[in-house]
């Protein structure tokens, strides 16, 4: 993986000099540490991992003891000391504003790490509000900037978004982001429109969520020929910032300027009032980047290596983050109320007691469902102690993945990304038909976060993802390890090598390959393709795939099976409609999973008795559960 | 790696709770440092800026916006009335004596609402209207003294209380007498339950509160409710929609609810019922808000007393240890109560297959290995 372009300016930092990283990632929930050391072959590989909960809530108020917490894990499981409190000398280090950090820093024969890094997440992310005159231009482009910078967007005003002025200001008064981009009307284009909203912005007199005492951010990124007029609307008002216009003419974008701009924000006003930020900022030697905005980096560093098209997912306790790389564009959407704890209770509003009973291999009284839904909502740091329990887990987690694709799908839209050029006629046209996530393109599906990460199978994490997201044709999959794609995202700005070399060596774990046709008149029983396989070891097998077969061939890690699939009449596996395809079909963990379910939609029983039989059968065929 | 549990809901007699009292915008403190308050009085006030009205004049008057100014009767700044004439145009035939008289050939615009004219544009032809400012202000909500003023802010008003931490509530802040209803921490709180006599207080049930108790209660005026439990389901059906992400207290209730165990059919915790029994008859200040995330908010029951305690910092003290009373908050031994009999150190596969740390809890004779993520420590 090559150094990503983005975001935060790499310090002077030698990266030959570097033994030892410790980075963390302050996530709503729960802070990961993650240590990594040059070993005796000079190689960068993750060697322990400590966790403990987030403490930017009361009683602690403060994000550093969390960290701390989780360092000490470090510590006491690796037999090394890195916290200055445990009484081994003095240690060296002092943050430019004099407090001295508990980290020893650099490293001294065996004590303290040479370099700290750390994203976060928590104190809910940073929240962010967008504006632009076109919903489905400006507006989206600046949603678009805002969400590649790591946000969430709590709402985005446009002109022509079919509410009434006062209904807009209404709005803008009530949500209390973190900060505010504003865009709208290209270079030397309309004026009067992009006035409207800053004289809405201006009746509304928003105020930051975090405190009372500083103006709200506003970035101003449009037309640059009404800079003045909007000085003079909000200067006194808000604290304005203006950068390059993020849509200077239609047929282009141009996000990077608006990206910066918000990064270097949200360290400079958001996290500088968030409990105990201000000392933490002070202990790292790079800036603290928002947790999906590391990820996106490696996401999109993964595809432009390996030029495949990737989707990625980070499903959390309070978001979920969806990612995806097609032909190139990166997108990235946030579910910002789908998650496993915080906002599990959201993911049963949203989807229905129905969509989340159909994933489940028993039985269960809805009544009681319900409940447990809602106790993990109020107690979101407890984990499934009985069978049932993590069967039920990872059927929400279907859900809250299945739902928040649904929305990336809608938002990764053509004119999207980066600085795409494309003519008028295509920027006139767009519309959510044109979504760039083409599942029969999809090469690489890598799923990150607690209920993927740390489920007790791998073949759990594998169906998970393969239900969630209906793969099509033939799609491989694979899962951060432990969770630390963050943490090698922002350790990849200043060391890529070495972010690199965990990322492939600790990170990734490659789970298999899934081949599901699509297509066919969905009758049960009747065949949809015939795969004919070349085994590693040179043994050959033939699979007979018919509609409702759920199999599972083992393929190990670091082996292949060359397949020529070929699909019956009006099946497609990714060549075409009965096209036959040739192709290796990479092993894993986990092997290569044949899925005869149907698609579009999956073909799953609605009686309660054959969903049962149906889920208890298909469990089996893998072997998900004990 | 000790600090792998859940921090647990603070039930104690006798604490020092301190209370921020913060406006939502900078306005004027009412009070100084040492001050006693009763939970009614008024610590803080301030205006919040009137709702805004906009109103497009060239668009009114037929009219180009740079063409604008000429047109108002008003300049920026002014206070105006609602049916006021704003901006206005002529034509010639409103020259015409006799056709003046009936308001031929003129057009007015009249202002909708009584408030000020802040502002126009001549590049929009907008106006903008401003209702008069709301004022806002912040009640001390418990009995106390104030130990602190943020200027411009608020102030931390300090008070020696009893104080019980739910779990999640509904609504917002009322400061009522408590009447103790259930006989015992595992009495289903029922419609039947509730009396007239309950109007204007906080009525301490025991176990699931049903829903038909809380529709009752709020038909009755009954200030608020302190239960174990609350049906998932009822809350839906209570507020019309689901509470899908844990923030609440802004519903529009007559009766604030606190459940401190959780959702379902579950007993109060002994502790904790016979603590609220033992306060029968005084004034309690409680409040609904919760909020799991960024920043966490626990509803609460807190009965102010002269009384202090050196216990003050107690939530954020106690770790798990041999002895310490805990409850189970997740399945399938969730609300049972009970102590810590030992803490393994290695990790434990559990029947999920989940490896994890736990803690052995014996619930009077029964024993059970439980994930330490899966219980919180009572605080008292």
């Amino acid at each position: 993986m090559s150094a990503p372009a983005a975001s935060p300016p790499a310090p002077a930092i030698d990266p030959d000099q570097i033994r030892s990283v410790i980075a963390t990632d302050c996530g709503s929930t729960t802070t990961k540490a993650i240590l990594i050391e040059k070993n005796a072959k000079g190689e960068y590989r993750l060697t322990t991992r400590g966790e403990a909960p987030t403490t930017v809530e009361a009683p602690v108020e403060d994000v550093t003891r969390g960290v701390i917490n989780a360092i000490r894990e470090i510590q006491e499981l690796r037999g090394r000391q890195f916290l200055a409190d445990d009484g081994a000398g003095q240690h060296p280090y002092r943050g430019e504003d004099g407090e001295a950090s508990l980290i020893l820093k650099p490293q001294r024969g065996d004590v303290g790490t040479d370099m700290y890094i750390s994203t976060s997440s928590a104190g809910g992310g940073l929240q962010m509000m967008v504006a632009g005159v076109v919903r489905k231009m400006t507006a989206e482009s600046a949603a678009r900037a805002a969400l590649g910078a790591g946000a969430i967007v709590m709402d985005s005003i446009a002109t022509n978004d079919r509410r009434l002025p006062h209904e807009k200001i209404e709005r803008i008064r009530q949500l209390r982001p973190d900060m505010i981009l504003l865009a709208g009307g290209t270079d030397g284009g309309t004026k009067k429109h992009v006035i409207v909203l800053a004289e809405l912005l201006r009746a509304a007199q928003p105020r930051p969520r975090l405190g009372t005492a500083y103006n709200l951010p506003v970035i101003f990124a449009g037309n640059r020929e009404v800079r003045s007029e909007i000085e003079r609307l909000l200067g006194e008002k808000v604290s304005l910032q203006f950068v390059e216009n993020l849509r200077p003419v239609l047929e282009l974008e141009n996000l990077g300027p608006a990206r910066d701009a918000i990064h270097e924000l949200f360290m400079e006003h958001v996290m500088a009032q968030a409990p105990g930020y201000g000392k933490l900022m002070t202990w790292t030697d790079v800036p603290i980047m928002p947790t999906p905005g590391a990820m996106g980096l490696i996401i999109k560093a993964l595809a432009e290596r390996d030029r495949v098209n990737v989707v990625g997912v980070d499903i959390g306790g309070a978001t979920t983050d969806v990612f995806s790389v097609f032909d190139g564009i990166f997108n990235r959407t946030v579910s910002a109320n789908l998650g496993m704890s915080y906002s599990v209770s959201n993911v049963l509003a949203e989807a229905g007691i129905a969509s989340i009973q159909r994933w489940v291999p028993f039985d269960l009284d809805e009544a009681d469902l319900r409940d447990r839904i809602g106790n993990k909502m109020i107690r979101p740091t407890t984990i499934p102690q009985t069978l049932d329990e993590l069967k039920i887990e990872q059927a929400i987690a279907r859900e809250a993945l299945r739902l928040s694709f649904v929305q990336h799908k809608q938002f990764a839209v053509k004119l999207t990304g980066g600085q795409q050029e494309r003519t008028i006629a295509d920027a006139f046209t767009q519309d959510i038909n044109q979504s760039l996530v083409d599942m029969m393109k999809l090469d690489l599906l890598v799923g990150s976060g607690g209920v993927l990460s740390h489920a007790p199978r791998r073949t759990q994490s594998m169906m998970m993802m393969i239900d969630a997201f209906a793969v099509e044709g033939v799609t491989e999959l694979a899962v951060d390890s432990i969770f630390m794609m963050p943490h090698l995202g922002v350790l990849s700005t200043v060391h890529p090598a070495a972010a690199t070399e965990v990322f492939e060596k600790d990170c990734l774990v490659r789970l298999g390959t899934c081949v599901a046709p699509v297509g066919g008149n969905g009758k049960a029983g009747a065949t949809l393709c015939t795969i004919e396989l070349r085994l590693p070891g040179g043994a050959t097998k033939t699979e007979v795939l018919k509609v409702g077969d759920l199999r599972l061939l083992e393929i190990g890690d670091g082996e292949a099976a060359e397949a020529v699939v070929t699909p019956v009449r009006g099946v497609d596996v990714g060549g075409g409609p009965g096209e036959r395809i040739t192709r290796t079909l990479r092993g894993g963990v986990c092997g290569l999973v044949f899925d005869g379910r149907g698609r579009r939609p999956m073909l799953l029983p609605t009686d309660r008795g054959a969903r049962v039989a149906a889920a208890t059968r298909w469990s089996q065929a893998l072997n998900l559960y004990p | 790696m000790g600090d792998a549990y859940t921090p647990g809901l603070t039930v104690t007699r006798a604490t020092t709770v301190r209370k921020t009292r913060r406006l939502p915008l900078p306005g004027k403190v009412l009070v100084g440092v040492g001050t006693r308050v009763a939970a009614q009085d008024v610590v803080a006030r301030t205006e919040l800026p009137g709702k805004v009205t906009l109103l497009n004049l060239a668009n009114a008057l037929g009219v180009l916006p740079d063409e604008i100014t000429p047109t108002l009767k008003v300049k920026a700044g002014d206070p105006i009335r609602a049916k006021q004439v704003i901006a206005g145009t002529s034509s010639f035939l409103n020259k015409i004596p006799g056709l003046r008289q009936l308001g031929v050939g003129r057009t007015d615009v009249l202002s909708p609402i009584d408030g000020t004219f802040e502002s126009v544009s001549e590049l929009t032809g907008m106006a903008v209207l401003r209702e008069p400012p709301a004022p806002v202000e912040v009640r001390a909500y418990v009995d106390g003294t104030v130990v602190e003023v943020i200027p411009d802010e608020g102030v931390i008003v300090e008070s020696g209380a009893a104080l019980v931490q739910g779990i999640f509530g509904l609504a917002g802040e009322v400061t009522a007498p408590i009447a103790v209803v259930a006989r015992g921490p595992d009495q289903v709180l029922d419609a039947s339950d509730i009396q007239p006599a309950h109007a204007g207080k906080v009525i301490i049930g025991g176990a699931r509160c049903t829903l038909a108790a809380m529709r009752r209660a709020m038909e009755l005026k009954v200030a608020g409710i302190v239960c174990g439990g609350f049906a998932y389901h009822d809350v839906r059906e209570l507020l019309g929609y689901d509470v899908g992400v844990a923030i609440t207290g802004s519903e529009a209730l007559p009766t604030t609810l606190v459940v401190t165990e959780g959702f379902g059919d579950i007993a109060m915790a002994g502790a904790t019922y016979e603590l609220l029994t033992s306060l029968d008859g005084q004034r309690a200040s409680i409040n609904g808000a919760t909020q799991i995330r960024a920043g966490v908010i626990r509803p609460e029951v807190v009965v102010p007393h002269e009384q202090t305690s050196a216990d003050a910092a107690v939530a954020a003290g106690q770790g798990l240890e041999l002895g310490a009373p805990v409850r189970c908050i997740r399945a399938p031994y969730f609300g049972r109560i009970g102590t810590v009999s030992a803490l393994p150190v290695e990790l434990i596969t559990m029947p999920s297959e989940t490896k994890v740390r736990v803690l052995e809890v014996d619930f009077g004779g029964e024993k059970a290995v439980i994930p330490r993520a899966n219980v919180e420590v009572i605080e008292q």
